[in-house]
């Protein structure tokens, strides 16, 4: 098991074309030794889901720039549990309002990283929620 | 500009300088940094003398304001003429909300207006599309019909005002609706002015609002100069824009580089298309970022304004005064907001608008501090706007052109900003132009690296961006965001129903088949798309005629 690389698939769903901090923290996860498959952007939550499914991820990274979270998150939640592939931490990133954080938990994302966060704090989130998921 | 006499004690003086004071201090107290560097990596020297810039000919760098180069600026009496034009980007939820925040903006004093569209409208989808779901009316005003185009400018002379639009994809068919809404206002389409940003180019590269592939795109742009040039003649055409390069992590040079290269790309395609270099490049206008580096944005301005003239003139053989003349707009640079003390980016909105107005802008958005959080509040965009008229009124700096023009450092750094820039644009010129090098995804990769090595620095803490990683406090969550009814989708469903009940269908279908027609051969589709717009053909349907004959653009993914 401590072989296997940590499989991160970072999205841009919705149709926002900010894709500067997800492209930054995609490289920055790779260079902390995971595998990061990056979509494009444009991606709905369907392709996302399927993607994610497909390459066997282990995390799902969201980023949303545009305000769209509060429709785009919830739905892909709803997806991963429809394919029964609700042990993919989902994490979630961009310009997010702090009151909506709270809500977004609630349905299920791990964590949600505003403008300003360090991106070796996304990587210690990460190994710390797979490695408790592998002691469970 | 000095003589080689002059030049030479300068250098004696300066060792002498070295040698004493200098070295007496350095060795009780060594300078804060080994390498001192501007924001985009140009190193920076302890003092800058006539020596830097030794072989200075003032008539052949800056000559004067409103002359060839235009380094100092397009106008012979700038500011002391006619101040910037404040012009705060603005639009959210529906059109009549954003009606409202238009007439706000105005009797504050704001002296031109500009659209933010939601991303269904700039990527041609009706709010009543599965794409568009959750992201109505979220980062601009959704338009889905001349009906929403009519409520937008309900109450405002389109011949007094200038209006600015950020559209570029569907940027004609947006235009053809502003051009219908001035005609119901008994106002005819030469008397309109203002800007569509219409850079498809930049899309591909930073911004990701594209739907077409580049061949059809640039068809649709030379189509709008050749259109405006006869019958919108005071219309900028296009708004080649820096900006959004900057925002997903250029430097200053690559900022200036790529945005000039896309220029050149455009003004090849007109050509190409036949139309006369003097007939269009005087409505090209530019749309650059303002960094917090103050001194290295005044220098960037001015480079690219003397860059930009010297390509015109020599390699397009432009003759036109006015087709030489880099114009622009600047908005401070939203990428340099902090989510932390928001407060603080009032005064980082400042130092950038101050770059802005000492490098000569034509007009300015200034962000406000809330813009890392959601959408502005309106007391956050009178503060923004605030600060544009306290540099106006009471900073003095517009009072004389190009205040910093001499400044040894300013001098050489605007050149070596030149310097590098045009590297660049020769590089990619070799690669076969813009286009191309987008294609190979040589741009998008060079601004990655940039952005990667800026985030970098700041987790080193070898760039200090205060209340992020220095001087932190424990902060209350920010209270009053603006928050966008998220009934909006639906409003705007029922009104696209009601559109298209209270319409002449077969109309629509008539003057929709004609705009598929033109669109196959070679036409200028402007007309076209005018008349469809006119029968209140909405945005999508039309989108959906030309993706049908032209098809959709796929981004391939770098990393």
């Amino acid at each position: 098991m401590a072989d296997k690389k940590i499989r991160v698939l970072v999205a841009k769903p919705g149709l926002d074309g900010h894709d500067r901090g997800a492209k930054v923290v995609a490289r920055a996860l790779r260079d902390a030794g995971m595998e990061v498959i990056y979509t494009g952007l444009r991606q709905s939550p369907e392709q996302i889901v399927e993607a994610a499914i497909q390459e066997d991820v282990d995390v799902i990274g969201l980023s949303i720039l545009s305000g769209a979270h509060t429709h785009l998150f919830p739905r892909v939640i709803e997806l991963l549990k429809e394919k029964d592939a609700e042990d993919i931490i989902v994490i979630g990133g961009g310009v997010i309002p702090s009151e909506d954080i709270p809500e977004m938990k609630k349905l299920g994302i791990a964590k949600v990283f505003t403008p300003g966060t360090d991106t070796r704090e996304i990587v210690d989130f990460i190994k710390s929620k797979i490695n408790t998921k592998i002691s469970a | 500009m000095f003589n080689k006499e002059k030049i030479k004690q300068v250098k004696e003086e300066k060792k002498k300088w070295e040698e004493g004071s200098l070295k007496k201090v350095l060795d009780r107290f060594p300078e804060r940094k080994e390498n001192f560097v501007t924001g985009s990596g140009v190193d920076v020297e302890r003092v800058y003398t006539p020596e830097d810039i030794e072989n200075f000919n003032y008539m052949e760098k800056l000559g004067y304001p409103g002359d060839y180069p235009y380094t100092r600026g397009v106008q012979p009496t700038m500011y002391r003429g006619r101040l910037w034009t404040m012009r705060q980007y603005a639009g959210f939820a529906t059109a009549e909300e954003t009606n409202k925040r238009y007439k706000y903006l105005l009797e504050q004093g704001q002296t031109g207006l500009s659209v933010a569209f939601d991303l269904p409208t700039q990527i041609g989808y009706d709010s009543d599309h599965s794409m568009a779901q959750g992201e109505v009316g979220k980062v601009g005003v959704a338009i889905d019909s001349l009906k929403d185009m009519e409520i937008l400018f309900d109450g405002i002379p389109l011949d007094k005002i200038s209006t600015s639009m950020t559209i570029n994809a569907p940027a004609a068919i947006l235009l053809a609706m502003y051009i219908a809404v001035a005609e119901k206002q008994g106002v005819s389409s030469d008397k309109l002015r203002g800007t569509i940003q219409n850079d498809i180019l930049k899309e591909y590269i930073a911004r990701g609002t594209y739907i077409f592939p580049p061949e059809p795109s640039m068809r649709l742009i030379t189509n709008i100069f050749e259109f405006c040039s006869k019958n919108v003649p005071r219309w900028n055409t296009i708004s080649i824009s820096g900006y959004h390069i900057r925002e997903a992590g250029a430097t200053a040079i690559q900022e200036v580089a790529f945005t000039l290269a896309d220029g050149m790309a455009y003004v090849k395609a007109a050509i190409d298309a036949g139309l006369d270099v003097d007939d269009f490049a005087p409505r090209l206008s530019f749309f650059f970022n303002a960094h917090n580096d103050l001194l290295e944005e005044v220098a960037k301005f001015r480079a690219a304004r003397r860059l930009w003239a010297r390509i015109m003139k020599e390699e397009f053989g432009a003759k036109k005064e006015k087709s030489l003349m880099l114009r622009f707009h600047t908005q401070t640079a939203g990428s340099t907001l902090t989510a932390q003390q928001p407060d603080n980016n009032i005064v980082r909105v400042t130092i950038q608008a101050l770059a802005a107005v000492l490098g000569g802008t034509q007009s300015l958005h200034t962000n406000s501090r809330d813009e890392a959080l959601a959408l502005p509040t309106e007391d956050s965009v009178r503060i923004a706007l605030r600060t544009q008229q306290i540099i106006a009124h009471e900073s003095g700096v517009a009072e004389t052109v190009d205040p910093l023009g001499g400044s040894y450092y300013i001098e050489s750094l605007t050149d070596e900003i030149e310097k590098k820039a045009l590297e660049y644009i020769e590089k990619i010129e070799k690669m076969g132009g813009a286009p191309r090098a987008i294609e190979s995804g040589y741009m998008q990769q060079e601004i990655q690296e940039s952005a990667y090595r800026y985030q970098k620095e700041v987790e080193e803490n070898k760039r200090i961006v205060v209340g992020v990683n220095k001087y932190k406090i424990e902060e209350k969550p920010p209270r009053n965001l603006l928050k966008v009814d998220p009934e909006v989708g639906r409003l705007q469903e029922r009104k696209i129903k009601e559109v298209k009940e209270n319409r002449d269908g077969e109309r629509v279908r008539t003057v929709l088949d004609t705009l598929n027609k033109a669109a196959q051969g070679n036409e200028n589709l402007m007309p076209y798309i005018i008349d469809a717009v006119k029968a209140y053909a909405t945005l999508g349907e039309i989108c959906d005629v030309l993706r049908n004959v032209f098809g959709e653009f796929k981004e391939s993914i770098i990393l």
